[in-house]
C-alpha cells in the first residue's frame, strides 16, 4: 500500500513536472468582497505577463488553464472596485482567494452621503484643484465665496472669514486635512490660518450631516482634503506663480510628490505670498499689504488593508490693516464715516506698519488605519495645533513694537474611529474624541488680555448609520454627545464684578482670593453637556435627479470671547464685553435640495431653515465715557433667531464650446425676541458666468463673469447720537446703514501647452473688477473707512512636471 | 514586513510627540503656571491742566484710576474757577497713576512730538499753543489761556496720536486717533 502511494506520488511529481514543461497547470481563484465576504460576479482578470483574460462567475470563481510553472501577475478589475495587482508563484499555489475592495467611493465619502453636495457639474462650484489654483494668492474665504450660500466677513481685503448662510466664526467648522482648526476663530477679524494651496479639494457642507467633526456646526462645515496618491512609482510636481497689478504682488507655490510601488508616498509644498498696498479705484489703501510664508510636508503609506499618514503644516501670515481704520473714540468714527475717503493716503509701499496682525499656526497630525476582513476599518488619529496671534496697534515710546494682543492657543486631540461595512445595506461610522486646549495670554503686552488664560477639556462620542433602503433611497441617522469643561483665570474690575454685572451674587464660587487694588482674581469654571443629532434622506429619480432632505440638531457652547472678552476693539471704536451668564446655543436645521447633475443641463435648488434658540450676538447697548472720550459698549446677548433662504445653481451647455452657469442666494435672518432683523446678514446676491472652452486648441478657456450683491435693506437700526465736545453739539453716529448695491465683472482666460509626456505649462490671464467700480460691502468691517478693491490684472503661470 | 511597519509607525508617533513637547516647552513665550498678567497696564489714568498767573494757580484734574469700565472718572475740583480777564500759563500733564511713582506720559508725548498734538476747544476762553514740535508745528503741552468776562463755560482737551500736521487747528479735521478727550466745566469770576 505504502509503495502504491509512493508510486502515485512519484508519478504525480513526474506528471506535474512534465505538465509544467507542457504548461498545463490550472490556477483556480475566487474573487470575494473584502467587507462582507460575498463572491463578486463579473470581475475581469488579466494575466498581464501572458496577455490572457477571463472573468469570474456567479460564485466569484475563475480558472486559468495551461499555465507554466513560474510567476504570474494577475490584475483584477471590477466596476467601482479598486484595481488590484497580485503576483502568484504557480510552483507553490494553484488556488487563491482574492479580496476586492467593493465600496471604494463610499469609504472616503461617508460624511458626504445623504447630504447636500456642492454642485459638482460646474467647475466654479466644485472647488477642485483647478479652482483652488485660481485663488493661489488669495484666501480660503475668497475661494469658497464662489459657492452659492457662502459669503465672507472681511476686515479689509486680505482678512477674509468664510460665512455659510450668514453664520461664521465658532458656528462654522473648518476641517483641515481631517483636523478641526482651532485658531482663535472666535474673532470677527480672525481669518482661518490656512494655506489653500496645500489642499486638493475643498468641500462646503451646508447640511446637517457633520457629526463626525463636532456637535456645533450650526452654520456648516468646510472640509479641506489632501490628495490620495495612487500606488505607483513616480515623481512629479508643479510650480505655480501669480502676479497682480493691484498690490504689485503675488505668490509662488511649489510642490513635489514622490510615490513608490510599495505604497509609500511623500509630498512637500511651499508657498510664499507678498503684496504691497492695494488700491481702491480712487486712492491707495495705505498699509493694506500682506506677507505670508507657508509650507507643508506629508508622508505616508497607503495600501488597501493598512496605512498611515503623517502631516505637518506651517502657516505664517502678516496682515497690514488699513492705517485709516486706526481710530480712537466715537468722534473719530463719526469723522471717518462722514469723510468720503480714508484720512491717510500715502505712496505705495511694501512695508507693513501698525496696525497689523501677525499669526503663526502649526498643525501636525498622524493617522493610521487598518481594515479587517468582513468587518470594517479602524482609524486612529492624533493631532496638535499651536496658534500664536499677535495684534499690533499704534503705541507710544518703548511699546511701539509690543503687541496689544498676544495669545497662544495649544490644542491636541486623539480620535479613534471605526467604520463598519460588514452589513450589505448598513454602514456604521462611529468614534470617540478626547481633546485638550490651553490658552495662554502672553504677558508683556501691558494691556489687560482680551481673552484670559484658560484650560479646556472636551470629550465626545458619536455614531452615524447609513442605511440603503433600496437601490434609489438612502437613509442616515446620527447621534453625538459632547462634554466640555472650561476653566479660566481672569481678574475682574471690582466695580464691574460687584455692581455692573452682579457676579458676586451670581457666581460667588468663582472668586479666587483677595481683592488686589481695583481688581479681584477669579476662576470661572463651566461644564457643558451637548446632544446633537442628524437625520438625512436621499432619493434618486430618473434623469439624474436627486432629492436630499436633512435635519440636524446642533448645539454650541459659548466661545471664550462670548464669556470673557472685555475691552477696546480698535478699528471699531467700541468696547466689547462678554458675559459669564451666556449659555449655550441650540439650533434646529432643515435643508432640502433638489439636484440634477448633468453637463448639458444641471441645477441645484436648496431651500433651508434654521431655528436657533439662545443665538449669541454682539450688539450695542449704550455709551461709556473714558479718558479717551465716549465709546459705545457692545455686549453679547442671547435671542431667539431664525435664518432661512434658498440657494439656486444652474448650469447649461449652450453649444459644443459655450456653456453657462449661474447662481442665486437669498437669505433672511430675524431676531425673533426683539422682532427686528439680525445683524450682519448677507444680502441677496446672484452671479452669471459664460464660458468658452476649446479642448482641441490647447484647452483654451475664456470666461466672463458677473456678480451682483444687492443692498441689504433688512438690518437692525443701532444708530445713536453722541455729544461731540469739540463741536459742542450732538452728532449722529450711523453705524448701521448699509452701502448700495454693486455689480462686479471679471474675465478669465487660460490655455495649456504640453511640452512632454507629463509636463505642461498653463498660462492664465484674468481681470477682476473689470470696470474699476467703486463699491463698499456691508460685510466688510472696514467699510466705514474706505472703498473695496479696484481693478486688478492677474497673470498666472503653472508648470507641471 | 508587518513588524517593520509597526515599528515605523511607532517611531513616527514618538517623533511627533517629542516635537510637540519641543514646540510647547521651547517657546520663548511660555508663561508656565504664572498667570498674574501685566498688573502694570499702560494706561492714561489722569489728565492735569495747571494754569498759573503769579500766585493764582488753578489745577483742573480728571482722574479714572481703574481705566475703562469699572468706576467712572472724577473731576476735581468739581467747579474750578478762574479770574476774569486774566492771562494764564497752562501746562498739561498726563499720568499713569496705577504705577508707583506715577508714570508721566507727557514725556513720551514730547519725545514723539511730531506724532502728537493737543487740541483745546472752549466757550469763553481763548487758548493758544505756545510750544512746537521738531518741525515747527504746534504741540500744545504748553499753552497760554486768556479769560474773558465773568460767566461759565466748558473746556475740552483732546490729544491726537498721528494727526495730520500741520492742520487747520481743529481736532476733527486733523484726523488721527484720539488718546485723550476730557471736558471740564469752568466758572469765570
Amino acid at each position: 500500500m505504502q509503495r502504491l502511494i509512493f508510486l502515485c506520488a512519484f508519478l504525480y511529481c513526474i506528471s506535474t513536472n512534465t505538465a509544467a514543461q507542457d504548461c498545463n497547470i490550472t490556477f483556480k481563484g475566487r474573487i470575494i468582497d473584502f467587507h462582507d465576504k460575498t463572491p463578486i460576479l463579473g470581475a475581469s482578470i488579466a494575466v498581464i505577463n501572458l496577455n490572457r483574460y477571463t472573468t469570474s462567475n456567479m460564485d466569484g470563481v475563475f480558472e486559468i488553464n495551461n499555465l507554466c510553472k513560474g510567476k504570474i501577475i494577475l490584475e483584477v478589475k471590477h466596476i467601482s472596485c479598486e484595481t488590484k495587482q497580485i503576483t502568484i508563484d504557480i510552483d507553490k499555489k494553484i488556488s487563491k482567494d482574492i479580496y476586492l475592495e467593493h465600496h471604494l467611493e463610499e469609504l472616503n465619502e461617508v460624511i458626504l452621503r445623504a447630504n447636500t453636495k456642492t454642485d459638482q457639474s460646474s467647475v466654479e462650484q466644485s472647488l477642485k484643484k483647478a479652482v483652488i489654483e485660481q485663488f493661489t494668492d488669495k484666501s480660503l474665504g475668497d475661494a469658497i465665496k464662489t459657492i452659492s450660500g457662502v459669503s465672507a466677513l472681511n476686515t479689509g481685503n486680505s482678512i477674509v472669514k468664510p460665512m455659510i448662510h450668514g453664520l461664521h466664526s465658532s458656528r462654522l467648522l473648518i476641517i483641515n486635512n481631517n483636523v478641526r482648526m482651532f485658531d482663535q476663530e472666535w474673532g470677527d477679524e480672525h481669518a482661518p490660518n490656512i494655506d489653500i494651496n496645500a489642499s486638493d479639494r475643498i468641500d462646503v457642507i451646508k447640511g446637517a450631516n457633520t457629526l463626525k467633526y463636532g456637535s456645533d456646526a450650526i452654520g456648516g462645515l468646510i472640509l479641506l482634503r489632501a490628495k490620495r496618491y495612487t500606488v505607483k512609482d513616480s515623481l512629479f510636481g508643479s510650480i505655480l506663480s501669480s502676479f497682480n497689478s493691484n498690490g504689485l504682488g503675488g505668490s509662488l507655490n511649489s510642490e513635489l510628490i514622490r510615490t513608490y510601488n510599495s505604497g509609500y508616498y511623500t509630498k512637500a509644498q511651499m508657498n510664499y505670498r507678498k503684496f504691497g498696498d492695494f488700491k481702491a479705484p480712487n486712492y491707495k489703501l495705505t498699509n493694506s499689504g500682506v506677507e505670508s510664508l507657508n509650507g507643508s510636508i506629508q508622508f505616508g503609506y497607503n495600501s488597501f488593508e493598512k496605512g498611515f499618514d503623517a502631516y505637518y503644516s506651517y502657516v505664517n501670515n502678516e496682515f497690514g490693516i488699513l492705517q485709516s481704520s486706526h481710530i480712537g473714540n466715537v468722534n473719530d468714527l463719526v469723522n471717518a464715516i462722514n469723510s468720503q475717503q480714508p484720512r491717510v493716503i500715502e505712496n505705495f509701499s511694501y512695508t507693513i506698519n501698525v496696525p497689523k496682525q501677525s499669526i503663526v499656526h502649526h498643525l501636525g497630525k498622524i493617522e493610521a488605519y487598518k481594515r479587517y476582513k468582513g468587518f470594517g476599518k479602524l482609524t486612529v488619529q492624533y493631532d496638535f495645533q499651536i496658534n500664536r496671534r499677535k495684534e499690533y496697534d499704534l503705541r507710544r515710546g518703548d511699546l511701539k513694537n509690543t503687541p496689544v494682543i498676544d495669545l497662544r492657543l495649544f490644542t491636541t486631540s486623539l480620535q479613534p474611529n471605526l467604520q463598519v461595512d460588514y452589513f450589505n445595506n448598513l454602514k456604521i461610522n462611529t468614534g470617540l474624541l478626547v481633546r485638550y486646549q490651553q490658552n495662554d495670554a502672553i504677558s508683556g503686552t501691558r494691556t489687560s488680555p482680551l481673552i484670559p488664560d484658560f484650560d479646556k477639556f472636551d470629550a465626545g462620542i458619536y455614531a452615524v448609520g447609513n442605511y440603503r433602503l433600496d437601490e434609489t433611497t438612502d437613509l442616515s441617522v446620527g447621534f453625538r454627545y459632547d462634554f466640555s469643561d472650561i476653566n479660566a483665570r481672569k481678574e475682574y474690575n471690582i466695580t464691574d464684578w460687584q455692581e455692573t454685572y452682579n457676579y458676586d451674587e451670581l457666581f460667588p464660587e468663582f472668586e479666587d482670593g483677595d481683592i488686589k487694588g481695583t481688581d479681584i482674581p477669579t476662576n470661572p469654571r463651566f461644564t457643558y453637556h451637548n446632544m446633537s443629532a442628524s437625520l438625512g434622506l436621499s432619493k434618486k429619480f430618473d434623469n439624474n435627479i436627486l432629492l436630499l432632505a436633512n435635519y440636524g440638531l446642533a448645539s454650541r457652547v459659548p466661545n471664550p470671547s462670548e464669556l470673557f472678552s472685555e475691552g477696546l476693539h480698535h478699528s471699531a471704536a467700541r468696547i466689547e464685553t462678554g458675559l459669564l451668564t451666556i449659555g449655550k446655543e441650540i439650533a434646529n436645521k432643515f435643508i432640502l435640495s433638489l439636484e440634477k447633475n448633468n453637463n448639458n443641463f444641471g441645477f441645484a435648488i436648496s431651500p433651508y431653515y434654521k431655528g436657533i434658540s439662545g443665538f449669541i450676538q454682539l450688539i450695542p447697548v449704550g455709551i461709556t465715557t473714558t479718558i479717551r472720550g465716549a465709546f459705545p459698549v457692545w455686549e453679547y446677548n442671547q435671542v431667539a433667531a431664525q435664518i432661512f433662504g434658498i440657494d439656486i445653481d444652474v448650469n447649461k451647455k449652450v453649444s459644443n464650446n459655450f456653456s453657462y452657469s449661474g447662481s442665486l442666494s437669498l437669505l433672511q435672518g430675524d431676531n425673533l425676541t426683539d422682532n427686528i432683523p439680525l445683524i450682519h446678514m448677507p444680502a441677496a446676491n446672484f452671479s452669471n458666468r459664460l464660458s468658452y472652452v476649446n479642448a482641441n486648441l490647447n484647452q483654451l478657456t475664456i470666461r466672463l463673469s458677473q456678480k451682483t450683491s444687492l443692498q441689504q435693506n433688512r438690518y437692525p437700526d443701532y444708530n445713536f447720537f453722541t455729544y461731540n465736545a469739540t463741536l459742542q453739539e450732538n452728532v449722529f453716529v450711523d453705524i448701521s446703514s448699509t452701502p448700495p448695491s454693486y455689480s462686479l465683472f471679471g474675465m478669465h482666460t487660460s490655455a495649456v501647452f504640453k511640452f512632454s509626456n507629463k509636463g505642461s505649462l498653463k498660462l492664465e490671464f484674468n481681470i477682476e473688477n473689470m470696470f474699476n467700480k467703486s463699491y463698499r460691502e456691508h460685510l466688510n468691517r472696514l467699510r466705514y473707512f474706505s472703498d473695496d478693491l479696484g481693478r486688478n490684472y492677474n497673470l498666472k503661470l503653472k508648470i507641471n512636471y | 514586513m508587518k513588524i517593520t511597519n509597526t515599528i515605523k509607525i511607532t517611531k513616527l508617533l514618538a517623533i511627533l510627540f517629542i516635537s510637540v513637547f519641543i514646540f510647547t516647552a521651547c517657546s520663548d513665550d511660555d508663561d508656565d503656571d504664572d498667570h498674574d498678567h501685566d498688573s502694570e497696564e499702560e494706561l492714561i489714568t489722569t489728565v492735569k491742566y495747571t494754569l498759573t498767573n503769579g500766585s493764582d494757580v488753578v489745577t483742573l484734574t480728571y482722574s479714572d484710576p481703574d481705566g475703562e469700565g469699572g468706576n467712572d472718572g472724577t473731576y476735581s475740583p468739581a467747579e474750578p474757577s478762574l479770574t476774569a480777564n486774566t492771562t494764564y500759563t497752562g501746562v498739561v500733564q498726563l499720568l499713569n497713576e496705577t504705577e508707583s511713582p506715577a508714570e508721566d506720559i507727557t514725556e513720551e508725548v514730547k519725545d514723539e512730538a511730531d506724532e502728537h498734538e493737543f487740541f483745546y476747544t472752549s466757550s469763553g476762553l481763548t487758548i493758544t499753543k505756545t510750544d512746537v514740535d521738531g518741525n515747527g508745528n504746534p504741540l500744545g503741552v504748553e499753552t497760554s489761556l486768556i479769560t474773558a468776562g465773568a460767566g461759565s463755560g466748558t473746556l475740552t482737551i483732546v490729544l491726537k496720536h498721528e494727526p495730520t500736521k500741520p492742520n487747520d487747528g481743529s481736532s476733527s479735521s486733523a484726523g488721527g486717533s484720539t488718546d485723550v478727550e476730557v471736558t471740564f466745566n469752568v466758572t469765570i469770576n
